[in-house]
C-alpha cells in the first residue's frame, strides 16, 4: 500500500436554515439582551475615507419570487485597495474600515441594503490591476453550500473592460449579471446589484 | 495608466510575493460537500444556481477576510444555558461541546469566530416564523458566540436540542443538531454547516443531512460523546472538530527559504 497524505477534509457544508437569523442577527430576529449589536451592520464611521455609497437589490429564486430569508455578507477593499485583514500583506487598511458588513434580506420586501464606500483597485495575482468589487456572499434556506459572487460597478466601464477576472468569463452574457448599475437615492449613489439564482 | 505600466514591469514570482499571493486554497471537493440541486430537499430545486459555477482562482479578495478580536465578544457569549436566562438556566439536558477549528493541513485556526444557533431542548426555536407546537423556554435564546484560542480550540455550554418535524415531506423530522457558522483567516474559508450527535438514529432519516452523498462525510459532522470531559453530576461533553479549506504550500514557487 503506498504512503497516505496527512490532509484533512474540509467539513462538508450544511444549509444555513430558515432560522440563520438566531445566530447570526439575533437582535433583528428580537433576541435581545445576550450581545447588545449584531455584527456587520456599520461598515462607515465619519473618519472611513471614501465615498459613501448604498449597495441594495434583491435575491431571486428560479421561479423569479423574491427570496425574504436569506442572509447577504459583503467583503471589500478599503478606499486605496487594501484589505483590513491580518492576511493583506501590501500595506495598512483604513482603520476606520472594517470592510466585512452582514445583512438579512427584508421579510417584506426582501431587500437587501448597505452603507458603505466605494473599494479601490486590488491587484490580481499577476500584477494587473482588477475592476473595483466587492465580494458577496449568499446563504439560505435551501442553499446546501454558501455562494460567492462578486459585485462589479456600472460606471467603471473602463477598468471593468480590463480586469483579469472578468475577461476570464467565457459566456459573455453573464458578465452583465455581476454588473450594479448606479443610480442616485437621496442624494448618494445607489448600486443595485439583483442575484438570481 | 502609468500605475499600471509599473506594475507590469514587477509582474512575474517578485510581484506575487509582494501582493503576499504565495498559495492559494485548495480546490473545494464538491464531491464532499452537497450538491447545490437535491430534489430530496425540495427548497434546494428553486435555490439552486441554474448556471455552472465560474472558476475563479484565489486573489487577495478571497485570501484576506476580517478577523474577530477576542474584545469582541461577552463572558456569557458561549453559555446557551444563562445567557438569554430570565428566572432560571434553560431546560434540557446540559452539554459542553468544545473542539477544534484545523485547517485542511491539520494546523489549528487560531483567532476563529465560531457562531452557532440551536432549537431549545424540545425542538423548538426563538422565532416568530417558527410554527411548531413544542413549547418556547422564556430561559432559551439559542444562539452563541467564541473565538478559538491559539490552539484553535473552542467550547460553549448549551443544552442538548430536540428533534423536530419540519414542512418538505407530510412526515419529516430534522435529527438533533446545532447550526455552526465559521469565519477563518480569509473569506474563501467561510463555512456555515450542522453538527449532529453520534448515535442518533434520526440522522440516517433525514433529507438534509443526505444533501451528503459520502457517509463519511456526514460523520465528520456527527459529534462524538467524551466521557472524559464530561463533567461530573453536571454536564455530558461532545467534541466536534471542524475543518476548514487549508493552503497550498508553495515550495520552490517564490521563497528561497520554504515555508
Amino acid at each position: 500500500m503506498v504512503q497516505t497524505l496527512t490532509t484533512l477534509k474540509e467539513s462538508p457544508s450544511q444549509t444555513a436554515g430558515p432560522y440563520v437569523h438566531i445566530g447570526a442577527t439575533p437582535n433583528w430576529v428580537e433576541i435581545t439582551g445576550v450581545w447588545d449589536e449584531d455584527l456587520g451592520l456599520v461598515l462607515v464611521g465619519p473618519e472611513t475615507k471614501g465615498e459613501r455609497i448604498i449597495v441594495k437589490g434583491r435575491v431571486f429564486d428560479g421561479s423569479g419570487n423574491v427570496i425574504k430569508d436569506a442572509l447577504i455578507e459583503i467583503w471589500q477593499a478599503d478606499a486605496d485597495g487594501l484589505y483590513n485583514s491580518p492576511e493583506e500583506k501590501r500595506g495598512k487598511a483604513d482603520p476606520n474600515f472594517v470592510g466585512w458588513g452582514r445583512q438579512p434580506t427584508d421579510g417584506t420586501t426582501g431587500e437587501y441594503r448597505f452603507e458603505t464606500i466605494k473599494p479601490g483597485r486590488v491587484p490580481y495575482k499577476d500584477g494587473r490591476l482588477m475592476a473595483p468589487h466587492i465580494t458577496v456572499w449568499i446563504v439560505a434556506r435551501g442553499i446546501n453550500i454558501g455562494l460567492h459572487t462578486r459585485l462589479y460597478f456600472g460606471d467603471e466601464e473602463a477598468a471593468n473592460a480590463e480586469c483579469p477576472v472578468l475577461a476570464r468569463i467565457e459566456h459573455k452574457f453573464r458578465l452583465p449579471t455581476l454588473i450594479a448599475a448606479r443610480s442616485e437615492e437621496n442624494g448618494m449613489p445607489t448600486y443595485t446589484f439583483d442575484i438570481r439564482l | 495608466m502609468q500605475r499600471k505600466a509599473i506594475l507590469s514591469e514587477v509582474s512575474g514570482p517578485r510581484q506575487e510575493q509582494m501582493t503576499g499571493l504565495e498559495g492559494g486554497f485548495y480546490q473545494r471537493d464538491r464531491s464532499w460537500h452537497p450538491a447545490a440541486l437535491t430534489p430530496q430537499y425540495k427548497t434546494s430545486v428553486l435555490r439552486s444556481p441554474q448556471y455552472p459555477l465560474l472558476a475563479l482562482e484565489n486573489t487577495i479578495s478571497e485570501m484576506t477576510g476580517p478577523r474577530f478580536g477576542h474584545g469582541t465578544i461577552g463572558p456569557l457569549d458561549n453559555d446557551l444555558i444563562r445567557n438569554f436566562a430570565k428566572t432560571g438556566d434553560a431546560i434540557g439536558q446540559r452539554i459542553i461541546v468544545y473542539g477544534r477549528v484545523l485547517d485542511e493541513n491539520a494546523r489549528p485556526v487560531p483567532g476563529a469566530l465560531v457562531e452557532f444557533w440551536q432549537a431549545n431542548a424540545g425542538g423548538r426555536y426563538r422565532h416568530k416564523k417558527e410554527t411548531y407546537l413544542a413549547a418556547i423556554d422564556p430561559n432559551f435564546g439559542g444562539c452563541g458566540r467564541a473565538i478559538t484560542d491559539a490552539e484553535g480550540r473552542y467550547w460553549f455550554r448549551t443544552i442538548k436540542p430536540g428533534a423536530y418535524p419540519w414542512p418538505n415531506g407530510v412526515n419529516d423530522w430534522r435529527p438533533a443538531h446545532i447550526h455552526f457558522s465559521l469565519f477563518g483567516h480569509a473569506f474563501a474559508q467561510r463555512l456555515i454547516t450542522q453538527m449532529y450527535f453520534e448515535g442518533d438514529p434520526m440522522i440516517w432519516q433525514c433529507p438534509i443531512v443526505s444533501t451528503i452523498a459520502d457517509k463519511a462525510a456526514i460523520d465528520q459532522l456527527t459529534a462524538v460523546l467524551d466521557r472524559n470531559a464530561t463533567l461530573p453530576m453536571d454536564a455530558l461533553a461532545y467534541k466536534f472538530d471542524i475543518v476548514l479549506r487549508g493552503r497550498r504550500s508553495t515550495m520552490f514557487e517564490n521563497r528561497m527559504e520554504g515555508n
